[in-house]
Parts: structure tokens; C-alpha cells; sequence
């Protein structure tokens, strides 16, 4: 039988302690008129190798596209040693390190994962991480307004967050009753509108939300905008992507005290695109805020012996513990995914993650000057970027994505559906992996497809 | 103990092989003229370590860790059974791999067809009327399980359903679910046979009631027979009922949830469905429902089309639905898992699953008792775990569960669950799994017999334990929880 050892002579012996003859006694003590007399009307079962053939042809049907798609997934190098150690069934195959000293591989890894994150982000505190980017700004929000209960429930959020992380927020902090205010943003530069911050006085709402890189890809004036929520005694909540941060300045150093939350998607630290998920979700703080912060957390201690050695520590914020008053309903982190990234961090340390953030900058930088020079098409915001333009078109975008998808070009995002005036905007990323020879293809591609004439 | 990987680190060793040629000298003429104000100011302070040493590091760490795959995991309430390899082989293929999240759904057909397929035997196993895929883990599921509750009083205007009925026995995730859909929370006792008090039910519904939140089998490690009676008195108390999936296993294949008359389920795949656990996730929490659920389901989920083509349900579609809970489409790759799980086993393989969980269960919890440990629930079937309370050994001799959890790691088990459900004093709550033989069960009654007789010859060893979990292995004696939490040191 698939993946159950007993022989028929076991089960015989196994009965007989019990003292009942047939294994449907065993569900005896369930009313007969919810069981079901037979096998529920699933597929036929598979061995493997039908399996194996099934999966193969399914895989095969979802199409190598050349991608130059951003939005929150990146394509990136992914070393093959991340996942050959990851996959290994101690790690794949353990459960939540609840047992300490059964488990002080993966809280090892948790404890270098914190660690090399905090000197990322330069934050104080890092937990073990959450579901993913999206949600953990959901957990920052909450974990602002819990830390602030003088001030209104009420967050600043910009239109050029991710929408998708919009619409999880809405979802997500309704039943909380937290209201978030739009702020919007500058026709020109994409950042956050300056001038719309002067509507917000002191103390009238708990914390301002920046994303840097926003979801344009252009930068913010963080440390202005970092001071500016301090003067008006609000949280600031960086959300980043933290692959640029071998590049750009790290949010524990925006303005003058810093960024007091920072969270982000981890998906660019050496895990695959897959369609979306298994991703992670990372968050950091101010040592002042560590016990508001959701999430296991992994600490150092000793043991009996006075050896070193690590736990799962400060459980006593967590659901398990505190049941209704948590500071979370999360449960799980995304261990894996967390042993992936440190792995990622370890191979390439300051200078491969340096370079790696260079090398999209200077990719996506050589992608735009490409493409502008197709007649019609231009950069539609002049701030400077990280690895993701938007482009300006002479038709709708929606109509050029799906021609270029026929010629094998994953070109992008079409913003019309989440900026309905940017209908004619696509948002395009070209990460490390593209060569300048794969950027001339889809100049070439896109060029064929638009109207020769202006 | 392993040394950190910072003490691994050497200035300037650094691995070419994983870094894009970047020319220096051309970093300024290459990049954006306005860059400069946005730079950081020192790269960070990470490690540098060779990739041999990185992979050595991190393998002998692998080896630290018990796990399904090197040891007996009988984990109550976590059903640890065998993650089968090929599922995750056939899930690391590069086609699923590559996708981008927002590539066309034309480009992802195979993808979703997987998934479309999983909603479908999924909807089959759980008798739910609709089924959303897209919860990245169980207490998400919860969360959009409740979410879909509130938000159906809500479009009744029914808005003075603002308490949460939750048995005292329940995972912690059903209370800090419902406190974050905004409810209040009142518990509801358990009788002495381990069923839910159900004069105390009957005291607690009322005009207030928004729902009730259970599990069943309970954590209790027992079927809730009544959950007809129960099912009918919150329904009539204008309550919905919300179905926690954590012990699914126990009947997959065999009692259908919707048919007990729950509206809102969500199911662990990391459970039932054998998807790894990965040392605390990725897990996946699909969320089912009954038909006036339907319009709430949170989105996206797959559909498919007149000619066969699958295409994404978004909140074009789903005007009602509570919304997103992931930046995009939930956690795709623990679904194709535990959807070459199901085709391995299909309905069938579901049922022996059911069955032959709760004959190891049985089994073991009649050995167990047999060699004169105490069952919480001696009267009572056992489905696919059980409780043993401590509370006779503990009195005697001066050892807890604790002592004996951490006792049985140095035997070369993982211990069960611990002082969960809390209503039980001193308990193990041991989940055997369907995969594990009969040897296997064996061997964990020896080891608990001969702890049981180191109590009583010499107690202060096992309350020492583990004395040291064998090197490679942890390497340590008891670690200090207290020191860690009073003096928190998070970070090298």
C-alpha cells in the first residue's frame, strides 16, 4: 500500500490487541449516517511513474517565457547549492523546532538568518519571518498600532504601494477597524506628493507606510519622509526589497533615528518564482518594539552544561500562549524558505549582493535607454529608479503584452488594471539574469509590434 | 556547538561564481546620474565564506535537526507522517519553478490545471460546496474561515453577532483568529468524556452568537458525536459553524466535513496531504465552504472555461469576496505537493489513510496502556492520536511531561505534544501517523517503559533530561527557555 508499512499479518496482530476484527470497527463510535460507505470519486490513483509522466507533461504546458516582469517577483540567480542543502529531509521534513534540542539545525539557521537580516536592514530586531510581503505589512500595521494606543487607528498608506499589498491590507485590517488614508503620488517623479503630506497634523494617525523602491521602481525621498512621520510623532513602516539593499541605503539609517518597522517580500534571496508562492515575508524593528513584534523569534541561551545553544524564545507574545490576546494569529513562519535566503546571504556576501544589485540597476538602466529610442515610447517618470521602469506607449499596453507573449516575452506588467489612466503604461524590470543581447530582442520585438510613424 | 557562520567569515573571500560581471570602473557611467544620494554608505556586514564552507556549515546543521525522514515524529496535533520524495520532485521542475506570478494565465495551463484539479478533490474530500486554495497556511485559512463569517452577518446587517464560541480544548490560532476578525471570545467547556458540554453550549448561544469554532476529531483525540445536535442548535442560534481541518486526517475519505453541517473549513496540506513542514513552513490552508458562504471565498481561485481553458477568479468575478491574503496567488508550490500526494493515493489511498492512522493510534495507545500508563480517555476510541496523562508519574516520582519528552529525544524519538490541550494535567498527546510500522510503534512503548522505570529508580536523571541528545545530533543537555526570554539575544 502506498506509504503504509503493515503487512497483512500486522494488521491481524494489531487488531487482535484491540480486540475488534476488522478495521472499520475502529469507527465505530461516529454516527453511521455521516460515514461514507465507499471510496469518494477521486482520479485513480498513480505509482510514480504515471505520476512522474503526468507532472512532466504539466509542467511542460506552462511556457518559458524571457521575463522582464517585476511587480513584487523577481527572477534572479539562484546558486544550486541553496536548494540541494535545503531540500535535505532533515530540513524539509522537520517540524517547528517547538523541541530545542531536537531541532538546533533549523534554529541555528534561524538565529544566522536574523542575523545577517538585521545587518541588512541595519534594524535592531529580526524575527523568523511571516507568510510573505504582503501580509507582513499587514502584521507591521498592526503591530504600529498596538505600540502606539494613544493615537487614532489610522495608517498612511501611498497609492504607489504595491496594489496587491493595498488590496491584502483591506482584507486584513478591516476587522480591526484601522482606517487607511491614500496618499497620493507625483505625476512626474512617481514618489510619494510631498505637498500631501501638509493635510496630516501631529498626532492624528499612527504610521506612515513608504516603499522603497516604490512600486514604479522609482526612489523616495526617505529620509525626509522618515523625519517627517517622527516630527508628527507616527511609526515609520519601510517596506523594501531587500536585494536592492546591497545597493541602497538601509532603512535603519533613513533619516535621523531610522525606520522604526521594515518589512518586505524575501522572494529575490534565492527563491524561485513558482508562480507566486512559496515566498517569505521578513520584518525587523526597534529594539523598543520587540515585544509587540508577531512571529516566533529564535534566541541564543545555554544549556545545563553552560554550552551555547538556541530556542524559540518570547513565546509568550504568541497565539499558542496568549490565545486571544496574541499579537498575531500566525502560527507557522516559512522555515524553508528562511533556510533558502540564509543560504543565498551566505554565498554572496557583501560584495555578490553588492554586485547583484548593480548589475539589475545597470541592466534595467540599459533597457530603458533600448527601448526609448522606439518612436513613441518613453521613460514616463524622470526619478531615478532601482531595477524597474515604467514605459510610456503609443497603444494599450495590455494589447502589447499579449503580442509580445505570442513571440515568447513576458514583457512586463500592464498597469491599467490597477491605474486605470496608466492604461498605456507598462512596468518592466530587468534583473541580473538579462543579457543586453535578450534586452535587444525585446527592443526588436517591441519595435516590430508599435506603429512605425509617430 | 557549530561555530556561526560569522565566525566562519574572512574579509574578501568572496565567491565569483555567483556574482554578474559587473565592471567597477564603469559603475558611475552605467547607472543613473541621481543614484548617488540613495547609495548606502558601507556595504552591509555579512558574512564571507567560501561556498565549501557554506555548504558544510549548513549540512552539518542539517544533521542537528530531528525529522520525519531520520526519526519517529509522534507529534500530536501535527500529523508528522512521511513527506513522499517524489512530490517534491515533481513540484522543482523548471517549468513550475520559472513561472512568473503574473504571467498570463494562457502561459500557466499546466500549473492550473494542477490546481483547478486539487479544488475539485479537495471540494470531494471535505463535501464543502466551493473551495479557495489561496491561504498560505492553516491559521490563514482560519482567518479567512472567520472573515467570511463576519462578513455574512455583515451583509445581513445581522451586526450584533459579535462573539466567537470556542471549546477550551481548542488551538490557540481559533482564539487569536477570532479576536483579529475583530470578535470576542467565549470558551466552552468540555465533559468529562471529552465531548463539548453542551448545557454550557446552550447557555452561551444567543442573538450575540457569530459562530462556532471546533474541531473534530477534537484535540482531545476523540470524535465529537454529537456534532449533529451541535451543528443544529448553532444554526438555530443564526450561528455558522467553522470546521479547524488540523485533525482531518483522522477521517479523510471517510466523514465528509460538510456533511456534519459545517459552513467554513480549512485544511492543513502540511497535515493531512503530506506536504513537508520545513523546520515552521511553507504550509498551504485551503479554505472550503458551504453554499451561502460562497460568495465570500477569498480570491483568486481557478475556473475553468466553456472550451477547458483555465482562467483566474479575481474580485471582478467575486464582488463580495473578503479579498486578498497573499501578494498573489497563495503558496503554489506546497499546492502541487499535495496534489501529486492525492493522485497517489486518490480516494481509495484516502480512506486506508484514515484507517490505518487510527489503527496505529489504537494500537499504540492500548500498548501503551497495557504497560500501565494511564489514557485521558480509557472509555473512549482513540482516532488518529491520543492523550496519556502523566499526572500518577508525576506525583510519584517528581517527573512531568516535560521530563519525559525531553527524555525520550535521548531514546532517539522527537516527543509528542506537551501540555496541550491544556484541560488535561501532565499530558502527552502522541500522533502516531499511518506511515509509521509497526516496529517503529514498538520501539516508542519500550522507550516509555524504561523511562517509567528511571523515574522510579532514578528520577533526577530524567528530570535532567535530555541528558545530551547524541553528538552530531543537538549535542546539549536541557536548554535554558528562561534565560533566552529574560536576557533575548536574537542576533550574533
Amino acid at each position: 500500500m502506498p506509504f503504509i508499512p503493515h503487512t497483512p499479518q500486522e494488521v491481524q496482530e494489531m487488531l487482535s490487541v484491540l480486540g475488534v476484527e476488522q478495521l472499520e470497527q475502529l469507527f465505530e463510535e461516529i454516527p453511521g449516517a455521516l460515514l461514507c460507505q465507499e471510496a469518494l470519486p477521486l482520479p485513480t490513483p498513480l505509482n510514480e511513474i504515471g505520476l512522474t509522466r503526468l507532472m512532466r507533461a504539466r509542467a511542460g504546458q506552462d511556457r518559458a517565457l524571457l521575463c522582464f516582469a517585476g511587480a513584487g517577483a523577481y527572477e534572479h540567480h539562484i546558486p544550486a547549492a541553496i536548494w540541494e542543502i535545503a531540500t535535505r529531509g532533515e530540513y524539509y521534513s522537520a517540524y517547528t523546532p517547538y523541541q530545542a534540542e531536537a531541532s538546533q539545525g533549523t534554529l541555528q539557521v534561524l538565529y544566522e538568518y536574523q542575523s545577517m537580516m538585521a545587518a541588512l536592514l541595519q534594524m535592531e530586531v529580526v524575527n523568523a519571518s511571516l507568510y510573505d510581503g504582503a501580509t507582513a505589512l499587514a502584521e507591521a500595521i498592526l503591530m504600529a498600532i498596538r505600540s502606539r494606543p494613544n493615537l487614532p487607528k489610522r495608517v498612511l498608506l501611498p497609492d504607489n504601494l504595491h496594489p496587491h499589498y493595498r488590496q491584502v491590507l483591506q482584507g486584513m485590517l478591516t476587522g480591526q477597524a484601522i482606517e487607511m488614508v491614500a496618499l497620493p503620488f507625483d505625476r512626474q517623479g512617481g514618489q510619494i506628493d510631498a505637498q500631501a503630506l501638509a493635510a496630516h497634523v501631529p498626532g492624528s494617525f499612527a504610521a506612515l507606510v513608504v516603499a522603497q523602491p516604490n512600486f514604479f521602481g522609482t526612489l523616495e525621498d526617505v529620509e525626509q519622509l522618515t523625519d517627517w512621520a517622527h516630527a508628527q510623532q507616527a511609526l515609520l513602516i519601510a517596506v523594501v526589497n531587500p536585494l536592492s539593499l546591497g545597493l541602497l541605503q538601509a532603512p535603519g539609517s533613513w533619516g535621523t533615528t531610522g525606520a522604526d518597522i521594515a518589512c518586505g517580500e524575501g522572494q529575490p534571496l534565492g527563491i524561485p518564482l513558482s508562480s507566486g508562492g512559496p515566498y517569505f515575508g521578513f520584518m525587523g524593528c526597534k529594539q523598543s518594539l520587540l515585544r509587540q513584534m508577531p512571529g516566533r523569534i529564535a534566541g541564543r541561551t545555554l544549556d545545563r552544561d553552560q554550552e551555547e545553544g538556541f530556542v524559540l524564545t518570547l513565546q509568550a507574545r504568541e497565539q499558542h500562549i496568549r490565545r486571544a490576546k496574541a499579537t498575531s494569529n500566525i502560527c507557522t513562519n516559512q522555515g524553508l524558505m528562511t533556510v533558502a535566503a540564509t543560504i543565498y546571504l551566505s554565498l554572496l556576501g557583501p560584495t555578490g549582493l553588492q554586485q547583484t544589485a548593480l548589475a539589475c540597476h545597470q541592466n534595467t538602466m540599459a533597457m530603458a535607454t533600448h527601448l526609448q529610442q522606439i518612436p513613441g515610447v518613453r521613460l514616463f517618470f524622470d526619478r531615478p529608479f532601482f531595477h524597474e521602469i515604467v514605459l510610456q506607449l503609443p497603444v494599450d499596453a495590455q494589447a502589447l503584452h499579449t503580442a509580445l507573449e505570442r513571440e515568447g516575452f513576458c514583457a512586463g506588467v500592464p498597469l491599467g488594471s490597477y491605474y486605470p489612466e496608466m492604461a498605456n503604461m507598462l512596468l518592466l524590470c530587468a534583473t541580473e539574469m538579462r543579457t543586453a543581447d535578450e534586452m535587444e530582442q525585446l527592443a526588436r520585438a517591441m519595435r516590430a509590434q508599435l506603429p512605425q510613424e509617430r | 556547538m557549530e561555530p556561526l557562520l560569522s565566525q566562519l567569515s574572512r574579509p574578501q573571500r568572496t565567491n565569483r561564481q555567483h556574482t554578474p560581471g559587473v565592471d567597477p570602473a564603469a559603475a558611475v557611467a552605467n547607472s543613473h546620474p541621481g543614484l548617488g544620494r540613495f547609495l548606502r554608505q558601507a556595504p552591509p556586514l555579512l558574512p564571507e565564506v567560501s561556498e565549501l564552507d557554506a555548504v558544510r556549515h549548513f549540512t552539518r546543521l542539517s544533521q542537528k535537526n530531528f525529522s520525519v525522514d531520520t526519526h519517529f515524529y509522534p507529534l500530536g496535533s501535527c500529523t508528522m507522517k512521511y513527506n513522499p520524495r517524489v512530490c517534491n520532485t515533481v513540484a522543482m521542475q523548471a517549468g513550475f519553478l520559472q513561472r512568473h506570478p503574473l504571467a498570463s494565465a494562457q502561459s500557466g495551463q499546466g500549473v492550473m490545471a494542477c490546481l483547478f484539479e486539487l479544488q475539485e478533490m479537495l471540494r470531494q474530500l471535505t463535501g464543502m460546496a466551493a473551495l479557495s486554495l489561496t491561504p498560505m497556511a492553516g491559521a490563514q485559512g482560519e482567518y479567512a474561515g472567520v472573515a467570511m463569517i463576519a462578513a455574512y452577518h455583515r451583509q445581513r446587517g445581522d451586526v450584533q453577532r459579535s462573539e466567537m464560541l470556542i471549546p477550551d480544548a481548542a488551538h490557540g490560532t481559533n482564539p487569536a483568529t477570532a479576536a483579529l476578525c475583530g470578535f470576542s471570545v467565549r470558551e466552552i467547556a468540555t465533559d468529562g468524556n471529552g465531548d463539548l458540554d453542551l448545557a454550557a453550549l446552550a447557555a452561551a448561544l444567543g442573538p450575540q452568537t457569530a459562530g462556532l469554532m471546533l474541531t473534530n476529531p477534537s484535540t482531545l483525540g476523540v470524535f465529537e458525536r454529537r456534532i449533529g445536535q451541535i451543528a443544529q442548535m448553532v444554526h438555530q442560534a443564526g450561528g455558522l459553524l467553522y470546521y479547524d481541518g488540523a485533525n482531518l486526517n483522522a477521517i479523510a475519505g471517510r466523514v465528509r466535513p460538510g456533511e456534519m453541517g459545517f459552513d467554513a473549513i480549512h485544511i492543513n496540506v502540511h497535515k493531512t496531504f503530506a506536504t513537508p513542514h520545513g523546520g515552521g513552513g511553507p504550509g498551504a490552508g485551503p479554505v472550503g465552504v458551504s453554499e451561502r458562504l460562497r460568495p465570500f471565498l477569498p480570491i483568486p481561485m481557478v475556473a475553468q472555461g466553456d472550451e477547458g481553458q483555465f482562467y483566474w477568479l479575481t474580485e471582478e468575478h467575486c464582488p463580495l469576496s473578503i479579498g486578498r491574503l497573499s501578494t498573489f496567488s497563495g503558496n503554489i508550490g506546497v499546492l502541487l505537493r499535495a496534489y501529486a500526494y492525492l493522485r497517489l493515493t486518490g480516494g481509495e489511498g484516502m480512506r486506508r489513510v484514515a484507517s490505518f492512522a487510527t489503527l496505529n493510534a489504537n494500537y499504540l495507545m492500548a500498548r501503551l496502556t497495557q504497560a500501565g500508563f494511564q489514557a485521558a480517555f480509557p472509555a473512549r476510541r482513540a482516532t488518529h492520536e491520543f492523550i496519556i496523562t502523566l499526572q500518577q508519574e508525576a506525583k510519584q516520582f517528581g517527573v512531568t511531561a516535560l521530563d519525559f519528552a525531553k527524555r525520550l529525544l535521548d531514546y532517539g524519538f522527537y516527543a509528542p505534544t506537551i501540555y496541550f490541550p491544556m484541560l488535561v494535567p501532565e499530558c502527552l498527546l502522541i500522533e502516531p501517523t499511518e506511515t509509521e510500522s509497526l516496529e517503529s510503534l514498538e520501539r516508542f512503548v519500550a522507550a516509555m517503559v524504561a523511562i517509567r522505570q528511571e523515574a522510579m529508580e532514578n528520577p533526577q536523571q530524567v528530570r535532567q533530561a535530555p541528558l545530551a541528545v547524541p553528538v552530531p545530533l543537538g549535542g546539549h543537555s536541557r536548554l535554558d527557555d528562561t534565560l533566552a526570554a529574560r536576557k533575548p539575544n536574537l542576533r550574533w
